[in-house]
């Protein structure tokens, strides 16, 4: 893995790596490296997420509520803290998602108008 | 939702198995474990940065910063602790000192008094302003119409004095009051043992029942459980003790001998020994009462105004309209503690400013340690240590500082008391409620945080706005402080002269006003006097009385004047009332005589009240009395002739004005025959040293029946076995008399300015105090600046400066400060000593003499304390200097 790759990476908005964090949970619990990894797989690699970042914002999340821990064993045997969605969560999920494709799409709408 | 977060170890293990199953993601696509795991780290960024996020986003965080600051504050206590010594010991003095001034203030003004519902109670006072005449007393038909009035709940005379307690080995004489049987009803106080007064008896003389208090039932009947229905003899008569208060119950007096009262007698006032009651007889010397509840002071005096006007109108003859008589009522508790306020506020202001001067001084210190420890806090800075948490470990230092001062304090305190408690004058109401308890405790606790606060801000600002690359540029030695710090410790010297200044100047005015009045020419000759004194028992029943006439009496005072001669050392002797002791008798010996004269009756309503004393005719020249006109009384002025007075000065001056008062005649309105003015005497500061002259009369002692005898003795006298001697030779004149109060006059007069003393010795100490501080203040500052200026110097001194003008100029620093400090200072002191206006005696609030006294002190301490880091700086070796940088 070079810099160079690193670099090309889209840097998340503020803001958005809880909600990316609270939809990769959907599929089921995962701990903190593997959030990591599905967000830039699912992303198609074009997604940094900085791994320092991740862990204050799980434990944010965490202390809400949206999400539980415990900690457990990985599929390569290795111990790991493993994170879950609650049902206060997926609500919140939920919103986070409605409200972000109307952000979305309302910049959207904003830049093609722009473009003619 | 408040659990306590993970701990950190759990949230570094969960960081440490991501790094970890990174790594076996990369090593998977073929990167050696080595490589794998430093990349894993340089994805994850900064490890120390997530943890510390972790860390604070806490809420749990604040105590956890707050324990790490203490244990590192009390290290860096301990790491130096001279100066911790320092700042704790200032700190403790003044936190001591503070508190125990508000103890007192505490006890005294801010308590309720320890009676039922105190807010209701009042002190009633009748003034004639008509005439000049504050505090005149009541009469009997008054205090009936006032307690039927519908205003108070019970209205209760106090008059007495003392009681001649016979029985016991020795006559003993023992405070007394005689009150009204609803006396304890008003205070809403039980005896501890056995029962008050009925509040309804209606005994028109005594009831010969008396209460005593736990004082006298422990030192004359060793707490004898059975003392109840025991009798005592007092004056002749036998009274029977039906209670005894308990032990912290004082009477609401206003002296001390008032609040000392040992025994309780009730009478109505209105048979024998009481004078008959008539409505212009004010024999009933003052009262105290009992608001109805739910009705304020005011809507009570409102009420008393309107029962007074209708009561003028009824009794014209009683009340003539020019006396414009009123009758006040005065809270309880201000008529204990009313005189004493200004001084104690005084005090308390005085020993606050004294600990602001401290905090000053230790914010000057910890300034300089600030610049010492300026690289610690640059470098922890550029570890990434917030400002914020540098400046609140700062404050933490200066809280732990002081609170550590604050409970030195409280020890000095604690261990101190009792000698403290005994330099405060006795005439000092209701020190016997001093006490630390919660209040004052609390008290010490805030001053401790605000001292604290005070000190701990200068420093904390300062690292706050530590400029870092300077600060590291420097090499390895402590750095020399920022401009603006050196600034801050100017004004904060500026600002200890200037208070301390202000409280000089306070001690100057009172230490003028104490010395004017030693100085003071009394009229009267204090030295080698001795008063002894002894009272004629006064039974209810007048066919008893062994010393009812004049005559009766003149038999006595002879023989003790012929015995008093014999004693050794003995060259005269006089005999007086106790309104003839001069400064040694209360307010309430003084006897107020209402002065009708003679082609004046007309006037009789305007009977204006003068001082009267009974004396033997050898009294003015045992006090060398000097007379200016007529003569002295001489032996043959007794009763087979009419009576003749002496008067003073004052009192010709106002009555006699342009007229030769001699022959003239006066009396009181309800006497028949009239008194002859024989001669007039010089003034005499008799009542206070402070005061002008009161117009006053002498009366023969062998034409009246004075009870509360003083014999006056002058000569080289031994005052330990005078006493003794005298008492001999009285009491083998008539046993029963007590002999009692023996005191030099020179101890009276001392005695009188008590409270003027300690409030002066007091503001004194702390001017000192603050003085002292200033002067190691400003040492402090120009030691800092010279020892920063070392290099300069050397450079002036190489290139040819002459030592005398370096000298020059580090004084002329100093002296720059002290003086704008004095500039300041001498503005405050002008206010302060404005509202001390009434603590002075002689002196003008703005006195040229103290105020430019005070400032050049000042001054030169300063001068004194520059020159000696002065004289280091012209020391300096200019080769040495050089090479210092």
């Amino acid at each position: 893995m070079s810099t160079q790759e690193t670099e090309s990476r889209l840097e998340l908005l503020q803001g958005t790596l809880d909600l990316l964090i609270l939809r990769t949970l959907i599929f089921g619990s995962q701990h903190g490296q593997g959030i990591a990894r599905a967000i830039q797989q699912t992303s198609d690699e074009e997604l940094l997420v900085e791994h320092g970042a991740l862990y204050p914002a799980l434990q944010r999340l965490e202390e809400r509520g949206w999400i539980s821990a415990k900690w457990g064993v990985s599929t390569n045997n290795r111990k790991a803290r493993f994170y879950s969605l609650t049902s206060a969560g997926r609500k919140q999920l939920g919103k986070e998602t409605t409200k972000w494709k109307r952000f979305a799409a309302a910049i959207g709408r904003i830049l093609e108008a722009e473009e003619v | 939702m408040f659990r306590r977060k993970r701990n950190a170890s759990d949230f570094s293990a969960e960081i440490e198995a991501h790094i970890e199953l990174e790594a076996a993601r990369l090593q998977e696509q073929g990167l050696s474990y080595e490589d794998a795991r430093t990349a894993a780290r340089r994805a994850f960024g900064n490890v120390t940065h997530a943890q510390e996020h972790f860390y604070e986003s806490g809420r749990w965080l604040a105590p956890e910063h707050l324990w790490q600051d203490v244990r590192y504050g009390l290290r860096m206590l301990r790491k130096s602790p001279g100066f911790t010594a320092i700042a704790v010991l200032t700190i403790a003095l003044g936190i001591g000192a503070t508190t125990a001034i508000f103890s007192v203030v505490d006890a005294t003004l801010f308590h309720p008094l320890p009676y039922a519902q105190p807010d209701q109670l009042v002190r009633i006072e009748d003034d004639l302003p008509g005439v000049g005449a504050q505090d005149v007393g009541m009469s009997v038909p008054e205090w009936h119409d006032l307690q039927s009035s519908g205003i108070f709940d019970n209205v209760s005379p106090i008059g007495g004095g003392d009681v001649n307690l016979t029985g016991a080995s020795q006559p003993e004489r023992i405070p007394f009051l005689n009150v009204t049987p609803n006396y304890f009803a008003v205070l809403g106080v039980k005896p501890q043992l056995g029962s008050a007064f009925n509040p309804e008896d209606h005994t028109p003389g005594f009831t010969l029942e008396v209460l005593i208090s736990d004082g006298l039932w422990k030192r004359a009947f060793a707490a004898d459980p059975g003392i109840l229905g025991k009798s005592l003899r007092l004056d002749n008569d036998l009274y029977r003790v039906i209670g005894v208060m308990p032990a912290d119950f004082h009477d609401p007096g206003r002296t001390a001998v008032e609040r000392s009262t040992d025994i309780w007698a009730a009478s109505g006032f209105a048979a024998a020994p009481a004078p008959p009651p008539l409505r212009n007889a004010r024999f009933l010397q003052t009262a105290i009462a009992r608001i109805k509840p739910g009705v304020t002071i005011d809507v009570a005096q409102s009420q008393l105004n309107a029962l007074v006007a209708a009561m003028q109108k009824q009794f014209p003859v009683d009340y003539p309209l020019q006396n414009a008589w009123s009758v006040r009522l005065v809270p309880l508790k201000e008529s204990v503690v009313g005189n004493v306020r200004q001084s104690l506020i005084l005090l308390l202001g005085a020993v606050g400013l004294v600990l602001l001067i401290g905090c000053v001084n230790i914010a000057n210190l910890l300034l300089a340690r600030a610049s010492a420890r300026g690289r610690e806090m640059a470098i922890r800075q550029a570890l990434g240590a917030a400002r914020k948490r540098l400046m609140s470990q700062l404050l933490t230092e200066s809280l732990l500082l002081s609170l550590l001062g604050g409970i030195g304090g409280l020890v000095i305190l604690f261990c101190t008391k009792g000698f403290l408690l005994r330099m405060v004058p006795d005439s000092l109401p209701r020190l016997n409620e001093v006490s630390t308890n919660t209040p004052v405790l609390l008290f010490a606790l805030v001053a401790s945080l605000v001292a604290g606060a005070i000190f701990g801000l200068a420093p904390a600002f300062h690292a706050g706005r530590l400029d870092l690359i300077p600060m590291l540029k420097q090499e390895g030695r402590a750095s020399t402080g920022t401009g603006e710090q050196a600034r801050t410790r100017r004004v904060l010297v500026i600002i200890e002269f200037a208070l301390s200044l202000v409280l000089m100047v306070a001690a100057g005015l009172l230490l003028r006003s104490f010395w004017d009045l030693l100085n003071v020419r009394p009229g009267f000759n204090p030295q080698s006097v001795m008063v002894v004194r002894t009272w004629l028992p006064v039974p209810n029943d007048p066919a008893t009385d062994v010393y009812g006439t004049a005559a009766q009496e003149e038999t006595l005072l002879h023989e003790m004047l012929r015995r008093g001669r014999t004693l050794p050392g003995v060259e005269e002797v006089a005999i007086g009332d106790l309104a003839a002791v001069p400064l040694g008798h209360g307010w309430r010996d003084l006897n107020p005589y209402p002065l009708m004269l003679e082609g004046r009756e007309a006037h009789s309503g305007e009977t204006p009240f003068v001082n009267r004393s009974t004396v033997t005719p050898e009294y003015f020249h045992l006090l060398s009395m000097p007379l200016l006109s007529g003569r002295p009384f001489n032996e043959s002025d007794n009763d087979k002739v009419p009576r003749v007075a002496v008067i003073n000065e004052a009192l010709a001056r106002k009555y006699w004005p342009g007229e030769d008062p001699l022959g003239k005649r006066f009396k009181r309105p309800a006497d028949s025959s009239w008194t002859t003015v024989i001669g007039v005497i010089a003034n005499a500061r008799t009542e206070s040293l402070s005061e002008a002259t009161a117009p006053g009369i002498y009366m023969s002692a062998y034409q009246r029946t004075p009870k509360d005898l003083a014999i006056f003795l002058r000569g080289r006298l031994d005052a330990a076995a005078i006493p003794v001697e005298l008492r001999e030779q009285v009491q083998s004149v008539d046993p029963g008399l007590p002999v009692f109060g023996a005191q030099t006059l020179d101890d009276a007069v001392s005695a009188s300015l008590s409270t003027r003393r300690f409030s002066m010795e007091m503001v004194g100490l702390f001017a000192l105090t603050a003085l002292l501080l200033a002067g190691l203040g400003i040492y402090g500052v120009i030691s800092y600046i010279v020892s920063e200026r070392t290099h300069e110097i050397g450079i002036r001194l190489a290139l040819g400066a002459q030592r005398n003008s370096i000298l020059q100029m580090v004084l002329r620093q100093g002296l720059a400060l002290a003086i704008a400090g004095a500039a300041v200072g001498l503005v405050c002191a002008l206010i302060v000593s404005h509202l001390m206006a009434g603590l002075l005696y002689g002196v003008k609030p703005v006195d040229p003499l103290t105020f430019a006294g005070v400032a050049l002190l000042l001054v030169g301490v300063a001068l004194l304390a520059c020159y000696i880091p002065a004289r280091r700086a012209i020391r300096v070796d200019p080769i040495i200097a050089l090479r210092y940088e």
